[in-house]
This record gives C-alpha cells, sequence and structure tokens, in this order.
C-alpha cells in the first residue's frame, strides 16, 4: 500500500486536513476505506460542498499525482484512455517513400495518452479523479464499470496494459441522473452533506488564511439562513460560502451582505426573494 | 457476526436495496479493516459498503436499529433473529407473489383487436369512457406510443457517407490508406449521432383527474420501460417521484407500486407546490436539455401566483414546456380556471391528453423537437 498515512481513520483525518480539507468522520472514514479496501469511492452531495476537493486534498496530501478525468456528454475511450495521432500518422505514411509497415504506425511513437492510461502507467502513487461521471453515458458507464474492476485497458495494437500501481479513484456525480446499478455496487458510496456551522467556519479559516472571525461568523450564519430558507432554486455551497468571505474581506469596512448576495446566489428570482423577504436581516 | 451481517444485508434487501454477496463479502473486509470494537465506526464501515444511492441511506439507519439494535448488541428485537440461518439464507430468494391474479393475467394474454376498426374507434374515444377490456386493448398501443419520443444531436459520432459539413474520420482514413501504400485515396466522414432526448413527465392525479389518471400513469409506465432518460413524477398536493417504481415489465406490479408511493391519490390539487418541489428537488434532471410534459386539468386549488412564477422558471429550465388537458379536447374549451390561466402563457404546446389520438400527437410533437 503505497498511501500509509491514512492507515487509520484519525490519520486519514489528519492528512486531509495538513491540506486544508476539513472531513467529517464518515468522510474520513469512507476516505480510509476507498485507500484500505482499494475500492473506488463515490461521492455525491449537492453542488458545492467539495466533492472535487477530496480527490484533490487526498493527492496533496499523500504526494500522490492527481489525474482527473473530466466526464462530458459523448465522451468516448478516445477521449478517456487512448487515441492515435492520425495527423502525424498520416505524415508519416506520405513521408515514407516505401509504404510503413502498419507495426511502426500503430506503435507508441503515436500513441496520445488520456487520463485513464496516464493513471494506469505512472510510475507511483495516483489519485484517479472521476470527475461528473453522471454527464458521461451509460456506454462510457459500461466501460468504466470495466475498467474499475480490471484496472487494465486493451489497445489492439499493442496489447494490454496494466496498472503498475492500483490508483485510489474518486468518482463525484451531481445526479443529474441515476447512476446503473452496476457501477454504484463497484463503488464505495458517500453523500457529502453540508457542513454544520462550526464545521464551515473552520473550512473558512483554513482555506482562506487571516481571515477575521467576525467575518466567517457572519458569512457562515447567512449562508445558514438561506440554506435554512428552502425555497430557493439554487442553494449556496461551501464554494460559496468562501467567494462570500473573501468578497467581504476584500471589501473590508464597506462589506455589505446583501450588495454581495450575488457571490452566493446566482438565480435572479432567488435574490429578489431573499431580498423581498428580508431574510438575511439581522445577521 | 457472519449472521449478523446476513441479517443486516436481508433487512436491507427486505426494504428494496439491492444487496449482493459481493456487498457481503466488502462488509466483511471493511470491518476487517478498521477498528471493530467502535460502534460508530462499524456502522460508518458497514455503510459506505452497503448504500450505493441516498435513498439507501435511510434503509440501512433502519436496517442497522433491526439488527444491532440501540448500542446493546443483546441480539432481540429483529423478527429475522427468530429465523434459523438456513430460513435467513433462503429469505430474499423467496418469490414474492404477483399482486395480479393469474386469472387476469390469463384475460390480458385473450383480448386482441377482433377487427382494425376496433382499434380506430378506440383512437378518439375518451379515456373517461373507457371499459376494462378497452383498457387492456389500448395498453398495446400505448406502449407503442410510448416508443416516440425527442430526440437531440449528441457529441458522439458515427461513421457516414459525405455529406457536407461532416468532419473527416481520420481514424479511418489513415487505415484506409494502408492498404493503398500510405496514399490516403478513400476519404471517410464522420458526423454527429442522435440520442433520446431527457423526457420528464409529471401527472396530476388529483381527485378531479381520476377517470384519466389511470391510462396517463400507463403512458407514464410505458414511457420508463420503453425509453432511457425518462423520469415520471405524480402531484396532487405534493410531488412524489416515481420513476423507480414504475421500472419493469411487469405492468400491474408497476402502476401497484407507484400508487403506493403517491400519498395523495385523488386528493386535492396544488399544482405550484408540485411544480416548484420539481424545480426545487429535482432542478438538475428537469435542466440539461429535458422536454418538460405536465399532464394535468389545471384544477388548482392553490395560489395561481405560486403556479405562474414556477410554471416560467419551468419554461426557462427546460428545453421545451407541453401542457396535456384532458379538458382541452372539449370544442369550447378555453383555458378560463384559474390554475390554466396562469399556466398557459408559460407552455410551448398546450394539448389535448384524453384519448389515444390525442398521445399519437404527443408523440408526434415529442418528435419534431
Amino acid at each position: 500500500m503505497t498511501f500509509t498515512q491514512l492507515r487509520s481513520v484519525e490519520a486519514a483525518s489528519t492528512a486531509l486536513a495538513t491540506d486544508g480539507y476539513l472531513a467529517d468522520r464518515p468522510l474520513a472514514l469512507a476516505v480510509h476505506l476507498a485507500v484500505v479496501l482499494e475500492q473506488p469511492l463515490l461521492l455525491e452531495g449537492e453542488a458545492g460542498v467539495g466533492k472535487t476537493e477530496v480527490a484533490r486534498a487526498l493527492a496533496a496530501c499523500t504526494g500522490a499525482r492527481l489525474i482527473r478525468l473530466q466526464c462530458h456528454e459523448g465522451i468516448d475511450l478516445h477521449h478517456a484512455v487512448y487515441d492515435w495521432d492520425y495527423a502525424r500518422q498520416l505524415l508519416a505514411l506520405r513521408a515514407a517513400e516505401h509504404g510503413v509497415d502498419e507495426g511502426e504506425l500503430f506503435s507508441r511513437r503515436f500513441l496520445l495518452r488520456r487520463p485513464l492510461l496516464d493513471a494506469l502507467e505512472h510510475d507511483g502513487a495516483v489519485v484517479l479523479l472521476i470527475d461528473e461521471v453522471d454527464r458521461a453515458d451509460d456506454e462510457f458507464e459500461a466501460f468504466l464499470l470495466e475498467f474499475l474492476s480490471d484496472f487494465a485497458v486493451t489497445i489492439p495494437e499493442l496489447g494490454t496494459v496494466t496498472a503498475r500501481h492500483r490508483p485510489v479513484v474518486i468518482l463525484t456525480s451531481n445526479r443529474t441522473r441515476e447512476l446503473h446499478d452496476a457501477l454504484k455496487r463497484r463503488c464505495l458510496y458517500h453523500w457529502i452533506d453540508y457542513p454544520a456551522p462550526e464545521r464551515e467556519r473552520e473550512i473558512v479559516h483554513a482555506r482562506i488564511p487571516g481571515m477575521p472571525e467576525a467575518i466567517a461568523r457572519r458569512v457562515v450564519a447567512a449562508v445558514g439562513r438561506l440554506r435554512e430558507h428552502g425555497d430557493l432554486y439554487k442553494l449556496p455551497g461551501v464554494g460559496e460560502t468562501l467567494v462570500w468571505a473573501n468578497a467581504l474581506l476584500a471589501l473590508g469596512d464597506e462589506g455589505d451582505l446583501d450588495e454581495t448576495l450575488g457571490a452566493a446566489l446566482k438565480v435572479h428570482e432567488d435574490v429578489l426573494r431573499v431580498r423581498e423577504r428580508k431574510v438575511l436581516e439581522g445577521v | 457476526m457472519t449472521a449478523r451481517l446476513g441479517s443486516l444485508a436481508a433487512v436491507l434487501r427486505a426494504q428494496g436495496s439491492r444487496v449482493g454477496v459481493g456487498e457481503l463479502l466488502d462488509a466483511h473486509r471493511a470491518l476487517a479493516a478498521i477498528d471493530c470494537s467502535s460502534r460508530e465506526d462499524s456502522r460508518l464501515a458497514l455503510r459506505t459498503v452497503l448504500c450505493s444511492s441516498r435513498a439507501d441511506l435511510a434503509r440501512f439507519e433502519l436496517a442497522f436499529a433491526a439488527v444491532f439494535g440501540d448500542g446493546r448488541p443483546t441480539g432481540d428485537g429483529s423478527p429475522l433473529d427468530e429465523l434459523g440461518v438456513i430460513e435467513r439464507t433462503a429469505l430474499p430468494r423467496v418469490a414474492i407473489p404477483g399482486s395480479a391474479s393469474p386469472l387476469l393475467a390469463h384475460e390480458e394474454r385473450m383480448v386482441v383487436p377482433a377487427a382494425w376498426s376496433d382499434v380506430e374507434l378506440l383512437r378518439e374515444k375518451d379515456f373517461a369512457q373507457y371499459t376494462d377490456a378497452e383498457m387492456a386493448l389500448a395498453r398495446e398501443l400505448i406502449a407503442r406510443l410510448a416508443r416516440r419520443g425527442p430526440m437531440r444531436v449528441s457529441r458522439r459520432t458515427r461513421p457516414v457517407r459525405r455529406r457536407r459539413g461532416h468532419m473527416a474520420d481520420l481514424r479511418r482514413v489513415v487505415r484506409a490508406s494502408l492498404r493503398t501504400g500510405g496514399e490516403p485515396v478513400r476519404r471517410h466522414w464522420r458526423a454527429p449521432s442522435r440520442r433520446p432526448r431527457p423526457v420528464v413527465l409529471v401527472c396530476d392525479v388529483s381527485g378531479s383527474m381520476t377517470p384519466y389518471a389511470r391510462m396517463l400513469l400507463q403512458y407514464l409506465h410505458a414511457s420508463v420501460a420503453a425509453r432511457r432518460r425518462v423520469e415520471a413524477f405524480a402531484f396532487g398536493t405534493r410531488l412524489t417521484r416515481i420513476t423507480n417504481e414504475l421500472g419493469g415489465r411487469d405492468h400491474d406490479l408497476a402502476l401497484g407500486r407507484a400508487a403506493a408511493a403517491v400519498a395523495d391519490f385523488s386528493g386535492g390539487t396544488r399544482i405550484g407546490a408540485a411544480l416548484a418541489e420539481l424545480n426545487r428537488v429535482h432542478g438538475r434532471r428537469v435542466g440539461r436539455g429535458a422536454v418538460v410534459v405536465v399532464l394535468s386539468d389545471g384544477w388548482d386549488r392553490g395560489d395561481p401566483d405560486l403556479l405562474e412564477t414556477e410554471m416560467a422558471r419551468l419554461r426557462r429550465s427546460a428545453h421545451r414546456l407541453v401542457w396535456l388537458n384532458p379538458l382541452a379536447a372539449h370544442p369550447d374549451f378555453e383555458p378560463l380556471t384559474r390554475g390554466m390561466r396562469a399556466a398557459v402563457p408559460h407552455t410551448d404546446e398546450l394539448l389535448a391528453g384524453n384519448s389515444l389520438a390525442s398521445l399519437e400527437q404527443l408523440a408526434r410533437i415529442l418528435e419534431e423537437i
């Protein structure tokens, strides 16, 4: 096992904290298990609760390389694993006078490595982040399922590439659609909730050094009010809390919650509603 | 411990979670990897391994409390403990008898259109006047209609013959040129493929919709079964997601599950509140280019302003917003109820939803979107 820093739940929690990621115990335990059991970890949660950050912090605190595959609509094998450099192949074909041997044309020289192949071939510890997997389609999900069980891919022209070190895999999903059962069952699962107010204040301090306690307290209280309000289209996540705190810090004494509401709310109706009902009054 | 984990899995399965042998093995490994003496850690570890969706979390907490008790692992309280090991292992595999009587299933298969004209007559007939036999007859037609739906252009590409505006398929060009001595003689092309566009069906099941709800729910069921990326919701005074309940091939079972999930069948209507929940809780399913179809007669007891605001929001986040109103079939129909007055300005299409012909019209419109 390469990730020796994560031998216990406490150690995992401490390690993540060194990089400024304050994980609560369930999350630290999930990460610990993902490392010990060598199983992928599927993280779900509302937008902006720090799903992607987990992978970043995990890589940073263990010194592993972070390899990220951002899923998108229409992603396929050639975006995710490998592709051939066709333009260069064509040039090589034209340049060669006596024709080119097929084996030479489909050799490593012309291979474009994409994130998943990188993760398999990297010499050393890897944290593989498969971000927003719900954006990919069913076919790609089926491929991922296979990839995550074997940690090997077959390139017809070159043969099978197997992982040198099994990477720690973190998948995130925004739940725009339900993932396939089979893929979910291959993974450990953790739902990241909004943090409690004290924890969120700690996060603000950990992420923005030199943040005055007064601002942190105010912003966290305001964000809490917005989340409780329950009538908004888009609730602010931890990411929004940090931006809001930064905005107030930058404005100094002139900082006003109401004027900087745009840091936390991105839907016009939400902003209007909050102002109209005076949700932030007294914070 | 193995027995305990076995009964935990059994309770989870009984509630509808999918826990297989693989998960059980993982659970063992997870417990071995942590400090088992801590009850809390064991709970968290098992939860991480045995749950695979947010809905599973609640089931897990129930099951864990049932099997491991409230902190004192004495093992009484769970009815499953009274079963022997063999019964427990057998439990999840015991077949659950279907709710539909075999007689009925037999009868269903017997109903065959005697002549094409039967189907033709059925097409225009109002759902509210259907007999049971006609309902069974219409089922097949509805299933066929449900297969038709909107498509969108995908970023995935597929090989095509040359047409203007397509991109070169270099992969195949390189392959082909090997055969012609390295000269790219034959050109190949790719073009974007088409995929099903997400559809969100929101069906009113309040009292005034009762004559139609049964057939419309059948349409929902058939759509969920036939197409990918379909979400189904039902509402009266509040919104219930019934996509999972409607899944599966068995028609009666699916509708039964859906009816059980909807707490306010044949009750009052608050369309605005239901759409508000759709916009907030399920906003991500509605966004991303989905076609939203609301099936309701627009009799709304709620706040018309709320309905108006939420319809406006829904239309902005959805790709297209279609409203199916069974009352709209009437020649004198005018959207005069408070609810319809608020909703109509925000719909892209207002269709009748009272007969097979109107569902066919819906299918046609969906295909054109």
